[in-house]
């Protein structure tokens, strides 16, 4: 399907497998310092938060160390001592390497694009370096997700994407992060515990499969909006699942791997009611929502004006991308547990 | 899952390379498979690394696990000791290499790296290996940081660069280890016997040609350095073994006897002086004639040899007194003296024939001597570094065809006469000579200045030296082996003495290998303690070490710390943050307040929209802030104060527009 194959295409790009987890080290420090709740951005990284300890390499460098040092005492070799002494110097400074790959970083938290449930959710964090120092793989870990890293020059700002993937509608608050680094050789792990004002709206996901648009309810005058019409190209928009494959705009995809869908303006609109009792009240909440999800896009897609109807909400006819958006949103929200 | 997958191939690239330098310097003592057997695993590393084939599969490493295994047992017989230790050890590292799958894998191969540089201290532990083992060690280091670049992949100058830099920040606290970490006496457990490892040096027993082919070798014996220096230091006699029995051809020291306490007469002040002595993996050590004092750790047998209480298989530095001038040994056993004028019955007819008519004339043994003497300065002896050989009887055909010889053949046919007339000889052998190097002071003395000497016994006077050499050769002990024998007899090169300036350079490196020696090599409890009250630190346990260390170490990476800190925030950078902050709260009090999400771009934007009066005013600042903050880090601060200048003209007009204006009240 075209929106996976997107996904692994960034995914490849910004995640780069650790396959080293810490849960038990995790689960320590969270008891140590347990979460505080949402940070004022911009958070500095000052030197108190960053905290510094050996990783499972850095304990068998050091016994390695302690092996060279008892064959050296053994054997009496003078230069036996001196490489041992070099590496354990440079252990040892490697540790302040690592830390200051951290200390006085400054996060802020970037901007989260919606997405449907089941997806995947993309996490900006902007990560400022005001030093003079080039700070490099620095990692950033929800949970037990996978950690991407980044590299952030000096006297510069980078985004971090940290992807998770949704489950539920509603927001997603990822909660507190760990960003840590364990640069220069790997053998300690400076880490700090992060909470940022980062959330994601999550749209139901769309039904699939034959879903046939509910009747007219009302027709009044000519449909001005763009976008929504049949007859004259009016410009693309990014690819939602649902949209048909005739409007997904090939030449764009085959010139710049971007998955769009044709907006066309119509000179006559229709106008539809998307109303929760319009659902099947079998179907149950969350699929009646995933109904209207469906209903929502491909009015959209088909150029109709319409409004949304929930049992607590009404939003009124409107047609485009921003009105699509408030809809999505609406649905997202309505009774959910994941509320803002 | 194919988890090889993280290993990007420059880095496995990194890996093999780091194996291939520290396996590279044990390639001449392992055995000659090993080396086949590693070459042919790191290709087919490099061949699955290359061609992503997947790696050998667990049968096949076992066998090849089984094969190493085999071959250490058909070469050394043992999987234990040193040797066969190693050759497994290499082994099993590029087995690991073949299984390494996970980023554990990685990390224990690229540990194991470090380990096998140090195995090669065993074998040598010069200048060069040293040098060596840091570009290992820089290269290791290198692996690492590159394995740690996830975000981006590394570039090879700036992991040489990363992996440069944590080796010489190493290097403060490598030397606030290496002088205060306490020395302990090693070994802690028992050191494998070393076969004969064939290390040039005297041995016990002297045959003819065997000293005059050592005196080819320009291998240091020992250094010493004089406490009170000697008149001439390169008329020192060093005393090396003694030699009692004579075959027929061969000298030998045979059965050494303890001597407890002994009466010696002496005519001259003591010398003290500290020797460093290269090993031999003999027991005697080298002491000026005649040891008055004797190193720790060692014993005087009776005919004043100083033996170690353990082969001298690792340098060692010892000090000592002696006595140059002296008489000793007038209170000789018989037995003794028995064993001096011993000689198997059909060694040296000619000679013996020769010298047995003296024996009734009366002479004293001193008489017998010069007599014995004045024989090889009348007759047309040559002392010479090529002797011809000696097939039949040694010494007759030394005196009677020949007549070319080194020492030992002097030595030894002194002996034999002065033995069949009648008095008790015996053969000494040690070094005579050396030279004193002017860059350090030390008097350094090579295996090209091994001499044999004899030593004659008298009732009055006890065992007298005489050195029929001398009376060859004035030159051999007035001015050294060089100088002594034929231009045309084959010398160590920088035995030439015409090469002045190859003389200079020899000077400078032996001096420079000495003081490796002393301070690297052997820097032991003993020296630690005189380096440390030096200081004026006097018995100083290793607790105080071990806390003056952690100070100190603490001490130099508070001070990098101190450094990385200053760098971790411009001050550049926050002076355009102020005044960006400054702006934001101009705007935030004319109504326009910036949100936390707002970039400048979009703020700016929305400014200029709210205000199109002061558009112009705004954009330029938008330009000039982003310009400061985002734009090159390395641009030159004079280009960036000028434009730092305008923003704060820009801001500061922005904020007196505003108050007057009557907003803020």
């Amino acid at each position: 399907m075209p929106p996976d194959a997107t996904l692994k295409r960034s995914e490849q790009r910004y995640i780069e497998t650790d396959g080293q987890a810490l849960p038990l080290r995790d689960r320590i420090g969270d008891w140590i310092f347990p979460p505080k709740g949402v940070e004022r951005a911009p958070v500095d990284l000052s030197q108190r938060r960053v905290y510094i300890l050996p990783t499972k390499a850095g304990l068998l460098f050091a016994m390695t160390l302690a092996l060279m040092l008892v064959g050296s005492i053994n054997y009496n070799l003078g230069l036996g001592y001196g490489l041992t002494f070099l590496l354990a110097g440079t252990g040892v400074v490697s540790m302040l390497h690592t830390w200051r790959n951290l200390a006085h970083l400054r996060l802020r938290p970037g901007k989260t694009e919606p997405v449907f449930a089941g997806d995947q959710a993309r996490f900006i964090i902007l990560a400022e370096n005001r030093g003079r120092i080039a700070r490099r793989s620095v990692a950033i870990r929800f949970g037990e997700h996978r950690p991407s890293y980044v590299d952030v020059d000096p006297v510069a700002e980078t985004k971090a994407q940290v992807v998770i993937a949704t489950q539920r509608r509603g927001v997603l608050r990822p909660g507190r992060f760990r960003i840590f680094a364990t640069y220069p050789l790997g053998l300690f792990c400076a880490w700090a515990n992060v909470e940022l004002d980062l959330s994601c709206v999550v749209y139901p996901a769309p039904e699939t499969g034959d879903v046939a648009l509910p009747e007219v309810h009302a027709v009044s005058g000519p449909g001005d909006a763009i976008g929504i019409g049949e007859e004259d190209f009016a410009g693309l928009r990014n690819y939602h699942p649902g949209d048909s494959p005739r409007r997904i705009a090939w030449k764009t995809l085959a010139r710049s791997d971007v998955f769009a869908t044709k907006l066309f303006s119509g000179a006559t609109g229709t106008q539809l009611w998307i109303d929760y009792a319009d659902t099947p009240h079998s179907l149950g909440l969350e699929q009646r929502l995933s109904r209207m999800t469906r209903w929502v896009i491909d009015a959209t897609q088909s150029g109709l004006r319409y409004g949304l109807r929930l049992p607590d909400r009404e939003i009124d006819f409107g047609a485009g991308e921003a009105h699509q958006t408030q809809c999505l949103e609406a649905l997202a929200l309505y009774r959910s547990i994941n509320r803002p | 899952m194919n988890q090889s997958a993280h290993l990007s191939f420059p880095n496995l690239l990194a890996i093999l390379l780091s194996i291939v330098v520290v396996m590279a310097p044990h390639a001449p003592h392992v055995p000659k498979w090993t080396v086949a057997f590693c070459l042919i695993a790191l290709l087919i590393r490099l061949y699955a690394g290359l061609e992503r084939r997947p790696l050998p599969a667990k049968p096949l490493l076992f066998s090849f696990a089984a094969v190493a295994i085999g071959g250490v047992l058909f070469s050394f017989g043992s999987l234990f000791g040193r040797d066969s230790a190693i050759t497994l050890l290499l082994a099993m590292t590029v087995l690991k290499l073949l299984e390494m799958r996970s980023q554990r894998d990685i990390t224990v191969t690229v540990v194991l790296c470090y380990f096998l540089a140090i195995t090669n201290f065993f074998y040598t532990q010069t200048i060069f290996t040293a040098l060596y083992s840091i570009g290992a060690a820089w290269l290791i280091t290198g692996t690492m940081v590159s394995l740690q670049h996830r975000a981006r992949p590394a570039k090879f100058l700036q992991v040489m660069r990363m992996s440069g830099l944590l080796l010489a920040q190493a290097v403060p606290v490598m030397l606030v280890l290496f002088l205060l970490f306490p020395r302990i006496e090693g070994p802690l457990w028992g050191l494998p016997k070393i076969q004969n490892s064939g290390r040039t040096g005297l041995s016990d027993r002297m045959s003819p040609g065997s000293l005059s082919r050592l005196s080819l070798s320009d291998e240091i014996a020992f250094r010493a350095d004089f406490e009170t220096p000697p008149e001439d230091a390169k008329k020192l006699y060093w005393r090396g073994p003694v030699l009692w029995d004579y075959d027929g051809r061969n000298w030998a020291a045979g059965q050494r006897i303890p001597l407890s306490s002994f009466r010696y007469d002496s005519f001259a002040p003591n010398l003290k002086y500290s020797v460093t002595l290269e090993p031999h993996d003999q027991r005697w050590l080298y002491l000026v004639d005649l040891p008055s004092r004797l190193p720790q750790k060692s014993i005087l047998t009776r005919d004043y040899q100083v033996v170690s209480f353990s082969p001298v298989r690792q340098r060692l530095r010892y000090s000592a007194e002696s006595t140059p001038v002296y008489r000793a040994g007038t209170e000789a056993l018989p037995a003794e003296l028995q064993r001096a004028l011993a000689l198997p019955p059909d060694a040296a007819p000619r000679t013996r024939a020769m010298v047995r008519q003296w024996r009734g004339l009366g002479l004293s043994g001193m008489e017998i001597a010069q007599r014995v003497l004045s024989i090889y300065r009348e007759q047309p002896f040559i002392y010479t570094l090529e002797p011809p050989p000696l097939p039949k009887d040694p010494v007759d055909q030394f005196l009677f065809e020949t007549r070319r010889g080194f020492c030992e053949h002097f030595a030894s046919s002194f002996a034999v006469m002065m033995r069949a007339a009648g008095v008790p000889t015996r053969v000494v052998t040690g070094y005579l000579g050396g030279e004193i190097n002017p860059v350090d002071g030390y008097l350094v003395v090579r295996q090209s200045e091994a001499h044999a000497w004899n030593e004659i016994w008298t009732p009055d006077e006890g065992w007298v030296r005489v050195d029929p050499t001398a009376a060859v050769s004035p030159l051999r002990i007035e001015r050294g082996l060089a100088n002594a024998v034929p231009d045309t007899d084959p010398q160590p090169l920088f035995r030439r003495t015409q090469l002045k300036w190859l003389v200079e350079l020899r000077y400078q490196w032996d001096a420079v290998t000495n003081a490796w020696n002393q301070w690297v090599l052997g820097y032991t409890l003993e020296r630690q303690t005189r380096f440390l009250s030096t200081f004026g630190f006097s018995n100083v346990g290793w607790q105080d070490m071990i806390i003056t260390l952690l100070i100190a170490t603490g001490i130099i990476l508070s001070a990098f710390a101190l450094g990385m800190f200053m760098r971790l925030r411009s001050n550049k950078t926050d002076a355009v943050q102020r005044l960006w902050l400054h702006y934001c709260n101009v705007m935030a009090a004319r109504g326009v307040v910036r949100k936390t999400s707002e970039g400048p771009k979009d703020f700016t934007q929305r400014v200029a929209k709210r205000f199109p009066g002061l558009r112009e005013r705004v954009v330029r600042i938008g330009e000039l802030y982003i310009d400061l903050r985002y734009g090159k880090a390395d641009a030159p601060s004079e280009q960036s104060t000028p434009r730092m200048r305008e923003l704060r003209t820009h801001i500061r007009a922005l904020y007196l527009a505003a108050s007057p204006a009557g907003k803020t009240s």
